[in-house]
Order: C-alpha cells, then sequence, then structure tokens
C-alpha cells in the first residue's frame, strides 16, 4: 500500500564557507516510513534536517516532496505543505503554559486570515488540546509554565506541537537526547503510536541504538557529511562501516 | 571658495567636539552595552563645572594656563563623581536586566542632573568667554576664525590618539577589548569585569564631561542646552556602529560636515538631515558603518 | 472577533473605569485637575500602544513620530479642508498615523532590540526636523487647533471629554480583542521564540508589521485627541524625542500587566507631572527621574501590580 515516494534529494551539498557539512545526499523515501538517521556528531546529521525544514539552504542538489521541488523553501512554507519538524533543544514558548503552546500551534493550523482575530480561548479547540495533551501524557501539567518543566516534558510539547500541524512528514531532531533514561522509551511510545496511527512518515535522528532498533523501519548513516548506509537496522547495524565510524 | 573654507571649518570644529562627546558614548556602550542617555548629563556637568571655575578665576591673562587646568580637572571630578555614584549603586544592580530598561534608568538619571544643574548653579546662563577671548582670532583663506575654536580640533586629535594607543599598544587596551568581545569568555578568563565596568563608565563620563567643559568658553551655558547634544551623539553612534572607536571618528565628520553645510547652504534641513542619515545608515547596514566584531555564538 | 466581548472582566472593568474618570472629571473635580484625567486618558492610548509593542519587547524610542503625526494630521485638515468635526478628527489622525505606520513597517518589522529602539528614533527625529523647520506649518511655534465640533455644533469642553471617553471604550475593546486572540497570543510568542513561530507556518514579520501599525494607530488617536483637548500642536511637545521618553515612562511605570495599565499610568503622570511643576518648579524633572528608578528598582511590574494586589476580582494576567 505504502509504495509512493513522499521524499527524495539528489545530490543534496551544502558547504558553510568551504567547509563541507554535507555532500552526495541522495535518499529516497516512502509514505508511511519510519526512519532512523543515526552518526556521530558533527556528522551532517541536523544540518541535513535543516535543509530539509528550509532552515538552511542547500548549496546545491535538489530536495522533492511528493515531486514537487521544495528546495530553499522557508521554514513556515515547508510547514504549509506538511513537512513539520521538532528541535534538538526544545524550541517552545518559555513564558507561556503547556497549553498556550499547544493552543497557539493548534490555532495557527487549523486558521488562517480573519479567523485569526477570534479569541483563541475557543471551545472546540480546547476540548482538542486537551485530548493530544491527554494522549502525550502532559495533562496535569498543562497550566505550568514551560520553564519550569522537565527536558522530557518540554520535549514531548515541542513533537506535539510540530504533529498538530497534520504534517505529511515529520523530522525530529534528537526526540529523546537531555531526557532521562526512565523517560525515553515513554516518550518514543506516545510519539511513534501517535504518528503511526495518522500514518505519518517520520525521520528522526537518534543516538539510542535501542530505540533506533526497536521503532524505525529503516537506517540511515551519517560520517563526515555522507550518508555510509541505509538499509533496514538489523542489517545496518551489522554493517562495518557503521560499526566503525558509528557505533565504534 | 570662501564659502567651502566657512563649512569646512564650522565643520570641522563642530566634529571635534561632537567625537570627544560621542567617543566616551561608544566606548559605554561598546564595553557595557548600555546607551547611556545620563551621559548628556555628564556633558552638562563638565560644562558648568567649567563655568563656574573660569569665571571664578576671572578675566586673568597672567595665569591663562589655569583656564585649562580648571576645564580638565572639571572633566575629571564629574567623570569621577558622577561616574562611580551612578555605576555602583545604580547599573551594576541592573546589568542582568532587558536593555531597555537600562537605557530608560539612564534617562531617568539624566532627568536628575539636569535638574541638580538648576539647583547648584541657578537658572542663570553663565558665560565663561575668557579663554577664547585672549586667544582671540586669526584669518584662515579669507575667514575669521577663533583660535580657541581650532584648539578644539587638536584636542579632538589628542584624545583620538591616545584612545588608539591605550587600545592597540597598551595590556589594559587589550583587556578591554576582549571584554568588548565578548564578555563571558572574559569572565573565565580571569578577567575582573566588574572594575572593567566601573573604570569604563567613568572614563565615558570623562569624556562626556570633557566635551561640554572645553566647549562651554565658546558658549552660552544654560539650563537645557545638554538635550540636542544627546540625541546628536546617539545619531554619530549609530552612523559609526555603536561600539567602534573609528566608527565615532567617522560618524563625528559625517556629522559635523553635513550639519555645517546644512546651516550655511540649506538651514531648513539642518535638524532634518542628520536623522536622514542616522536613519538610512540603520536601514542599510544597521550596525553601523564600522560595526566592531562580533562573537560567533552558537 | 468581538464576540461575547462586553462579557469580558477586563472590558466590563475598563468601561467602568472610564466612566468613573469622566464622571469625576466633568461633574466634580476642578478644571486644573479635570484636564489631568483628560489628557490622562487622551495620552493613555498612546501608551497603550507602545505596550502592545512591549509585549513582544520591541520598545520605539521614536512613539511620538505617530503621536505627533496624528496631531499635526489633525492641524492641517483643519487648515487646509476646514474640517473641525471631532469625528473625522479622530479618523483622520488614526488613518494618518496607521498609514504612515504601514509603511514605516516594511522596514522596521525586520528590526529587534536597540535596533528598533534606535531606527523609530531616527524616523521621529527625522519628522521633528522637517515640521521644526517647516513655515507653512508654523515651525516651532506650532499651529493652533480651534474647538472641535460634532454635527456642526461646537463640543464644549465636556463635550470633548465625554468624546474622549468614548474612543478611549473603543481601543480598550478593539486591544482586548486583538490581545486575546490568537494573533495577539503570537505577540509573546515571537518575544519567546521566533523560530518557533515561523515553523508553525507564520510569519513573524507579518505578526509584528500587524502589530506596529495597531500601535501606530492608538498613538495618532492619542495625538489626535490631545491636539483638540490642547487646542495647540507644536514640535517639541509632540514629536522631539523627549515625548517619546515620556511615553516608555510611563508604559514602565503603568506595567505591562493589563490594558487599563497605561490609562492608569498616564492619569498618574499627569498628576505627579502637574503636582511637581506647581510645588516644586525646579525639581519636577528630578521628581519624575526619581520615580522612574524607584519604579525600575523597586515596583517592576508597575503601578498596575499594585493594584493586583488589592484587586478583588483576582484577575489574571493576561
Amino acid at each position: 500500500m505504502a509504495t509512493t515516494e513522499i521524499l527524495k534529494t539528489t545530490n543534496l551539498q551544502k558547504s558553510f564557507s568551504g567547509i563541507i557539512a554535507a555532500e552526495d545526499i541522495n535518499i529516497s523515501v516512502k509514505e508511511g516510513e519510519i526512519i532512523g538517521i543515526i552518526g556521530a556528531n558533527g556528522a551532517g546529521k541536523t544540518v541535513f534536517v535543516n535543509m530539509i525544514t528550509g532552515y538552511l539552504k542547500p548549496t546545491s542538489g535538489s530536495i522533492e516532496f511528493n515531486g514537487k521541488n521544495i528546495t530553499g523553501i522557508k521554514p513556515r512554507e515547508a510547514t504549509h505543505i506538511g513537512v513539520c519538524r521538532s528541535f534538538q533543544v526544545s524550541q517552545v514558548f518559555m513564558s507561556m503554559t503547556v497549553k498556550q503552546n499547544l493552543m497557539i500551534a493548534m490555532s495557527l493550523s487549523k486558521k488562517s486570515g480573519s479567523a485569526l482575530l477570534d479569541p483563541i480561548n475557543d471551545d472546540i479547540l480546547s476540548k482538542e488540546c486537551d485530548k493530544i495533551l491527554k494522549q502525550y501524557n502532559i495533562i496535569k501539567q498543562k497550566d505550568l509554565v514551560v520553564s519550569t518543566l522537565s527536558q522530557g516534558m518540554r520535549k514531548l510539547l515541542d513533537i506535539a506541537m510540530a504533529v498538530v500541524g497534520n504534517p505529511k512528514i515529520l523530522l525530529l531532531d534528537e526526540p529523546t537526547s537531555g531526557v532521562s533514561v526512565e523517560e525515553k522509551f515513554g516518550i518514543m511510545d506516545i510519539v511513534i503510536s501517535a504518528l503511526k496511527e495518522s500514518g505519518t512518515t517520520v525521520l528522526f535522528v537518534e543516538h539510542d541504538m535501542e530505540i533506533v532498533e526497536r521503532y524505525v523501519d529503516r537506517v540511515m548513516a551519517f560520517y563526515q557529511g555522507q550518508i555510509i548506509c541505509d538499509a533496514p537496522p538489523k542489517q545496518a547495524l551489522k554493517d562495518k562501516k557503521v560499526i566503525q565510524y558509528v557505533l565504534g | 571658495m570662501q564659502f567651502l573654507i566657512t563649512v569646512l571649518l564650522d565643520g570641522l570644529i563642530y566634529a571635534s567636539y561632537l567625537f570627544i562627546v560621542s567617543l566616551g558614548l561608544t566606548i559605554t556602550f561598546g564595553v557595557m552595552k548600555i546607551l547611556n542617555v545620563a551621559h548628556g548629563g555628564f556633558f552638562a556637568w563638565g560644562a558648568y563645572l567649567a563655568s563656574i571655575s573660569i569665571i571664578y578665576l576671572g578675566d586673568n591673562e597672567y595665569n591663562s594656563f589655569l583656564y585649562y587646568f580648571a576645564i580638565f580637572l572639571s572633566a575629571i571630578i564629574v567623570g569621577l563623581f558622577f561616574g562611580y555614584i551612578i555605576e555602583k549603586f545604580i547599573l551594576r544592580k541592573m546589568y542582568n536586566e532587558d536593555i531597555h530598561l537600562i537605557v530608560l534608568a539612564t534617562f531617568g538619571l539624566f532627568w536628575i542632573l539636569e535638574d541638580l544643574i538648576l539647583h547648584v548653579f541657578g537658572v542663570d546662563p553663565l558665560m565663561p568667554y575668557y579663554p577664547a577671548m585672549e586667544l582671540g582670532g586669526i584669518e584662515v583663506g579669507g575667514i575669521f576664525q577663533g583660535v580657541y575654536s581650532l584648539t578644539l580640533a587638536g584636542l579632538a586629535i589628542i584624545v583620538a590618539f591616545i584612545c588608539w594607543y591605550f587600545l592597540k599598544k597598551t595590556k589594559y587596551g587589550k583587556v578591554l577589548q576582549s571584554v568588548i568581545f565578548d564578555r563571558e569568555v572574559s569572565v573565565s578568563m580571569g578577567i575582573n569585569v566588574t572594575k572593567v565596568y566601573l573604570i569604563t563608565f567613568i572614563i565615558g563620563g570623562m569624556l562626556g564631561a570633557l566635551g561640554g567643559a572645553y566647549i562651554a568658553p565658546t558658549i552660552s551655558v544654560s539650563p537645557g542646552f545638554a538635550i540636542d547634544v544627546v540625541v546628536m551623539s546617539f545619531a554619530v553612534v549609530v552612523i559609526g556602529g555603536m561600539g567602534s572607536v573609528p566608527g565615532a571618528l567617522i560618524g563625528s565628520l559625517i556629522v559635523g560636515l553635513v550639519r555645517a553645510f546644512a546651516v550655511h547652504q540649506a538651514p531648513i534641513l539642518e535638524l532634518f538631515i542628520i536623522y536622514a542619515i542616522m536613519a538610512i545608515v540603520l536601514i542599510i547596514k544597521p550596525e553601523g558603518l564600522f560595526a566592531p566584531p562580533k562573537p560567533r555564538k552558537i | 472577533m468581538f464576540k461575547g466581548i462586553l462579557k469580558e472582566q477586563t472590558i466590563q472593568v475598563g468601561i467602568g473605569f472610564v466612566f468613573i474618570v469622566v464622571l469625576l472629571g466633568t461633574f466634580i473635580l476642578p478644571e486644573w485637575m479635570s484636564n489631568n484625567f483628560m489628557y490622562g486618558l487622551s495620552r493613555g492610548l498612546a501608551v497603550l500602544g507602545l505596550m502592545i509593542l512591549w509585549r513582544t519587547n520591541l520598545v520605539s524610542f521614536g512613539h511620538a513620530l505617530y503621536y505627533g503625526f496624528g496631531a499635526y494630521a489633525v492641524a492641517i485638515a483643519q487648515k487646509y479642508l476646514g474640517v473641525t468635526d471631532v469625528f473625522l478628527r479622530i479618523l483622520i489622525a488614526i488613518a494618518a498615523a496607521g498609514l504612515l505606520g504601514f509603511v514605516l513597517g516594511f522596514i522596521l518589522r525586520r528590526y529587534r532590540e536597540i535596533f528598533f529602539a534606535m531606527l523609530s528614533l531616527a524616523f521621529s527625529m527625522v519628522l521633528y526636523g522637517l515640521l521644526a523647520k517647516a513655515e507653512f506649518l508654523g515651525s516651532t511655534d506650532g499651529m493652533s487647533i480651534s474647538p472641535s465640533t460634532m454635527f456642526g455644533f461646537e463640543l464644549g469642553r465636556f463635550g470633548l471629554f465625554y468624546f474622549i471617553g468614548f474612543v478611549v471604550i473603543l481601543s480598550l475593546i478593539f486591544a482586548h480583542a486583538y490581545l486575546r486572540s490568537s494573533l495577539g497570543h503570537l505577540t509573546t510568542a515571537i518575544m519567546d521564540n521566533e523560530i518557533r513561530v515561523e515553523y508553525l507556518g507564520y510569519s513573524v514579520e507579518k505578526a509584528i508589521h500587524i502589530k506596529y501599525v495597531i500601535s501606530a494607530c492608538l498613538a495618532g488617536g492619542a495625538g489626535g485627541l490631545m491636539a483638540a483637548a490642547l487646542g495647540q500642536v507644536d514640535p517639541d511637545s509632540m514629536v522631539l524625542w523627549s515625548v517619546s521618553g515620556e511615553l516608555v515612562f510611563v508604559t514602565i511605570m503603568a506595567g505591562l500587566g493589563n490594558i487599563l495599565a497605561p490609562f492608569v499610568g498616564a492619569i498618574f503622570f499627569e498628576f505627579i507631572r502637574t503636582y511637581a511643576y506647581e510645588f516644586a518648579p525646579q525639581a519636577w524633572q528630578m521628581i519624575i527621574g526619581g520615580t522612574l528608578l524607584a519604579i525600575i528598582f523597586f515596583l517592576p511590574g508597575g503601578l498596575w501590580s499594585l493594584f493586583q494586589k488589592i484587586n478583588p476580582f483576582k484577575k489574571e494576567k493576561k
């Protein structure tokens, strides 16, 4: 069933004043796939995510989404067409409450034009918001100001805010970094089950191989700006190069 | 030709005086990231203190060096006294606050310094013209020009040179530059930033006061005359690049010459043109013409 | 946009407050005291405009640009078009300032922090430089404004006071509707995290631009009302940087907590100024400067935080 190609990159390259951060990136992602991106620090994983989501403009090469060229679009345009992301360091509104954060995300994704001038506290949206907070297990904290939350909860909120935009493809940049070991699997269980339900394609950057093994369909391993292995997890984690450069 | 010389002379003299004042402002901003509105207060106090000293000395041509002594001493006293009090008891408690709040606090201080003047020196204008009268005037290219005003240009050059020498050639200058570049790294390198801030603020204040003290003999020193200078030196600093010393120099020259040109050629544009330049610079190059380098924060 | 807004407590309290001020001003208090209320209500609009900007941590050191522009728009409309109708006056003031804000907004929306403040200052001083030298507009002497009329009848001082109260109530309703909306909530969001706002799919610059125009309209309206109330416009008391400084000062003194705060703060400011000028003419700047420092150090939430402590309604911060 899920055989349509949703994302494709061709010879994607990015260099910063001569230093190459990513090169020859050719990938093809099918709808509904869940892909783990692994690699040491500085291997180019975040640069890759940033290029796809419009935060960085590729130096050369192209990105296609659903057959359309989206190379060099702006972040908000990426969001509009359904390419959403979360962040390595949670990008949430620190001085607002959990619920206000999610309400803003939801109203921006569901309303446009003059409807944005309607009160943010609308009952239907508010109920829906509570439902999502429950799903992400942060309902108890809904009236707390975000700056008082733990890293793990901020990550969950960060991801929830990306998910309510109804992404077709979601890029999660280290969803479990800075999160305690006990919380890690909890977060991933919540997130992945929610995303599988909606059939969203997911690419996530991850350091923890246990998580990679448990949740992904396919692994892409980065080393020095290039993809050195692109295979199902069982195969990839046994790959010689991966063991030497990524896991070693 | 005559016109050109007039504009050049007027412009350079005005630029010299603006440079001395703006240098103080830009150093304070560069090091402490404070836009100090109270700088105008330093300026006014310098002018008043120098004025009453000169008037006290009286018209006494045998001791004319005393005038200059009084001018410099006034600047030093004002800078030390108000600089110390303001930095130590007010600004030091605010460094973690929002930058706008700090500007507002210095705005409040400016009001206070202005009114203190009324109480200490009274409301009547002071005219300490003796030093200017004593030096007389000369003809430059057919234009009569007071010599005292010309020495202002000399002072500006000396101040610029000292500043350059201090920043580039001395150990303290390097310390200062590292604080300007990155405060946090400087702290971790063991630099006593608190002390650097205090000294910087005092020196900045002294320069502001020196500008006022030195210009006093050529003008009528009266309440409220500092207001225009504050905004004018803001314009200089913004045009040149906030925190940049060469920027203050170029900014003063631009503002001084343009203003002189406008005053003589198109008085209607006098005020407008300077702020128009300020706006244009901000639009094209927000960091100013000579923006100091910034550390890359990842 | 305005659904159910009259049922909201902020608006009910606001309308009550304006009614009390207007009644006090017109029936009970002597004229000099009542003037403070009238000027305070008018200038409070400009402060409200600054407060809305400040919620995104954008502080304009040149908001007198719009305040003065609105005031001069009223003066020019009178001189060249003979407009004295109070409705037209306020509309012209708001429209003129809004239009200017819309144009300059394309530039200013890219600026933050001290650069935003400085560019605002530069623009306001450009206008000052023009007005101070424009002889056909009275140069530094400014122009006088004839008494306002309504439907051809002279409005009188009381009538103008009622009208100001009416405009303030409308502005409160509008500002509250904006701030409670999704777009209004973006204001704090942008201050917290611009990147996230972009990734939520909304343009940060556009949100700031909208807010900037709203802020300019409010300041322009304040200028228009003040022109009518004072019967006079001039560059030194309406466009100079120190006027902008005063507006910023009142904003911080009032506090950012509530849309009523700007009006309370502005009235309070008028009183300090009048009293200080009356009883200590040589120290009124010192008193204002001292008040400013005292507020910054001891009352960071502004005067409004005092009200919150004794407020029987226990209003949540909006």
